[in-house]
């Protein structure tokens, strides 16, 4: 069993995690962590819909940023899409979406401001980095019979609407109503830095302890998810699409200086804005690498391994509850909706809550990441389960889960699991806002100390940090002969 | 409908910016220093009574964090705002011809508490320096990453007295983000000890919110010049000759009892820059300021 490349792989990666964690600050520091998780609870079976007024605003708020925001993702990562095979293009989309949407936010709040172009773009422009790389995978995977089959002299456009988009148009619109469920998870997390959608309230009634009012948003949030299949139909997209811009808040009115005075002062280091040159530049630069950036990735680092390993674990303990070689309708169905609402909520709100329960620890961001990956990648390895045939006469219970299925379905999950490395080291990175000292603590001090400059080189390391992951999570794939689906 | 999609977003961001030039509408924000129920509810009062006062409209917006408060004063996207010490410092360094008019009675004389869960069996003292065996290694939470009486002026005194950063002193060091975090979380036991805005604790005291056998204050910092209103240098031009002054009046004569216990200030007294020079020194001297 252990000369085979996958059991090998999975080991290593089993062995970092665990000596990973003797490096961890795991710790609940709370004195009642139990105590405080029970309230919430109460609070989720007592919900409040009528705390806030704003709530309802907040949705559509929400809804119409998501709607927005993956529109023009999806146009501009189509348009991206054409021209993929030029490295330079490549590269620019890993680039872009390497960065995480609040750190986008983050950046765009400094000169934008509140407008509602700063929410837009932060969700629009990771996206599109995103579509370009997987419409123009779709495009080549394309049957090239089609085109052969046309008459010599037609023209390039003509050519590609005719013999290739036909082919590709149901993967395409499948995946862009995938984004869109995640544009809604994108979309509610920009909340948490002031933008008007549903973070904001959550994290305004969370912060004080109004877990029914939290209770409520939550509920809304997973009944606007769960029903997306009867409100998103082909029909009233277009009416979404050209509604959404008018839903998106008054916001306040961008003054275009400080767009200029962004890119010409803030974001110039220092020492250069000062005068010093090139002698300054390099102690500042190495006071931030040792200082902020080197345990920043380490942190990071750390973290990812552990989280990775287990969502994997995770992963493996949830599928069968949804998977139809276990139990009846009744504990599946019960299995469905448990794992549609860890996959529903975003990490980060999952982070904030258990942090605010548990203490400032990784634990609580360990938990949130394998909660909401592990939900992900249980379900699609659930239903992948569910269409395998089993002969009649097979073994029952445990036999049939590890002699049976895993060793089926194995492949697949470790290339889901490896495909959501690089997902889960970005919002790694991004759970620094919440207090663990990954890299996004010290991009949030910088803008807190209003150093932008230091915020951008942080920010920098951020994006190469994830597209190496990304490069070595490819690279395994790749060695491993392990193909997958995009997942977001 | 790309095409389509653009010029709406084109048009909508022109409607944003129309509606928003021709109303003039005067913004003003503050700090989230304290929870967000709270602040809305005293700074809705303070719109309303400033538009009455100005006869303007006046728009209170809500922000997340310090920085996204002096951002939006930078910006130009807000003309006045209620900032700490430092806060106040920062934002004025940003923006010239900005200035401070108005500070509580009691910002002239402010003071930091530091709190401690009585389960940690530290024990109030009159000095810093008394508390370093007992203090030594335990867990302890600032409010926000740019409070003045929440981190800058805690983590001054911390240096002074123990010639250590607070990370390498402390077992652990958090950032409760703000006030009454730092209070619940401390009352709570998620950290030993805290340093909080004594305003806070004690409107707190006094609503009776505080469970006092859990939680006590173990010493008092020396006092320093803290929370004020500070407004741009361009307002007179947008909004006419003589407003700053009328602001500032305004703000002065604020005699609500209701709406300065929302603060809780018992009044607005006059306030300059130079107030301000021990913040900005100190600042400059534990590296958060270049």
């Amino acid at each position: 069993m252990f000369s085979s490349p996958t059991v090998r792989t999975s080991l290593i990666f089993l062995a970092i995690a665990v000596v990973g964690l003797f490096f961890a600050d795991i710790a609940i520091t709370t004195a009642n962590p139990w105590q405080d998780l029970g309230n919430f609870f109460l609070g989720i079976v007592t919900p409040n819909f009528f705390s806030s007024e704003g709530l309802m605003t907040a949705l559509l708020r929400t809804v119409a940023f998501a709607f927005v925001g993956v529109v023009s993702g999806g146009i501009c990562g189509f348009l991206l899409a054409l021209v993929y095979r030029f490295l330079p293009v490549r590269m620019f989309c890993a680039f872009i979406r390497a960065i995480h949407e609040l750190f986008w936010a983050l950046i765009f709040l400094q000169f934008f401001g509140f407008h509602p172009l700063t929410g837009v773009l932060a969700i629009a422009i990771p996206y599109a980095g995103i579509f370009a790389k997987v419409y123009s995978e779709i495009l080549e995977e394309a049957d090239p019979e089609p085109g052969r089959v046309l008459p010599p002299g037609t023209g390039n456009i003509t050519a590609f609407l005719y013999a290739r988009i036909p082919d590709c148009w149901v993967k395409m619109r499948t995946y862009t109503a995938y984004r869109l469920e995640c544009g809604l998870r994108s979309s509610a997390i920009l909340g948490f830095v002031g933008l008007p959608t549903l973070g904001f309230y959550l994290e305004a009634s969370f912060s004080q302890g109004l877990y029914s009012d939290a209770g409520a948003m939550l509920i809304l949030f997973y009944v606007l998810i769960a029903t997306m299949p009867l409100w998103v139909r082909p029909k009233l997209l277009p009416i979404y699409v050209l509604g959404a811009p008018f839903f998106l808040g008054e916001g306040l009115p961008i003054v275009w200086g400080n767009v200029q005075r962004f890119f010409t002062e803030d974001i110039v280091p220092a020492p250069l804005r000062n005068g010093d040159g090139l002698t300054g530049l390099m102690p500042w630069l190495s006071d931030l690498m040792i200082n902020e950036a080197m345990p920043g990735i380490w942190n990071t680092i750390v973290l990812t391994q552990i989280a990775l390993v287990a969502t994997g674990i995770l992963s493996l303990l949830a599928f069968p509850l949804i998977s139809n070689h276990f139990g009846g309708p009744i504990r599946r169905g019960a299995g469905h909706v448990l794992l549609v609402i860890t996959r529903s909520t975003p990490e980060y709100i999952l982070a904030y809550i258990l942090l605010q329960l548990w203490g400032p620890s990784m634990l609580p961001a360990i938990v949130a990441l394998a909660l909401h990956n592990g939900g992900i990648i249980g379900h699609l390895i659930g239903r992948q389960t569910s269409s395998i045939e089993l002969r009649s006469d097979t073994v029952q219970g445990f036999n049939r889960y590890s002699w049976e299925l895993v060793p089926r379905v194995y492949r697949s999950f470790l290339a889901f699991l490896f495909y959501r490395w690089e997902i889960i080291m970005r919002e790694t990175a991004i759970l620094g806002i919440l207090g663990i000292y990954t890299l996004g603590f010290y991009v949030d001090s910088a803008i807190q100390n209003i150093r932008f400059d230091r915020a951008m080189v942080l920010i920098l390391v951020t994006a190469l940090l994830n597209i190496g992951v990304d490069t070595l999570g490819r690279y395994i794939r790749r060695k491993l002969a392990l193909q997958t689906m995009p997942t977001c | 409908m790309a095409s389509n999609l653009i010029r709406k977003l084109v048009l909508s961001s022109v409607l944003f910016f129309t509606t928003a030039a021709s109303a003039e509408t005067f913004v003003f924000t503050a700090i989230p220093d304290e929870d967000q129920t709270k602040l809305v509810e005293r700074f809705s009062g303070v719109a309303d009574y400033l538009s009455e006062q100005l006869n303007v409209d006046v728009r209170y917006i809500p922000v997340k964090s310090y920085a996204a408060a002096i951002t939006a004063f930078r910006n130009n996207q807000v003309q006045l705002a209620w900032f700490g010490g430092l806060s106040g410092v920062q934002a004025r360094r940003l923006v010239p011809g900005s200035e401070a008019i108005a500070q509580g009675v009691e910002d002239e004389a402010f003071e930091t508490y530091f709190i401690a869960n009585t389960n940690s069996g530290i024990k109030p003292a009159d000095k810093l320096a008394d508390l370093k065996d007992q203090l030594q290694g335990k867990t302890f939470t600032f409010g926000s990453k740019g409070s003045t009486s929440g981190r800058l002026m805690p983590e001054f005194y911390l240096r002074d007295t123990f010639g250590k950063k607070p990370e390498d002193f402390f077992s652990r060091v958090g950032f409760s983000g703000n006030h009454t975090r730092t209070l619940r979380l401390v009352e709570a036991g998620t950290y030993d000890v805290g340093a909080l805005n004594f305003q806070v604790w004690n409107k707190e005291l006094g609503d009776g919110s505080i469970d006092t056998d859990s939680v006590q204050v173990i010493w008092k910092t020396p006092a320093y010049p803290d929370y004020q209103w500070t407004i741009r240098g361009d307002v007179n031009e947008r909004f006419g000759e003589g407003f700053k002054q009328r602001v500032t009046d305004a703000l002065l004569n604020l005699k609500d009892p209701a709406l300065l216990e929302s603060f809780p200030r018992s009044g607005f007294i006059p306030a300059s820059d130079d107030d301000y020079e021990p913040i900005r020194k100190t600042a400059e001297e534990i590296g958060i300021l270049d």
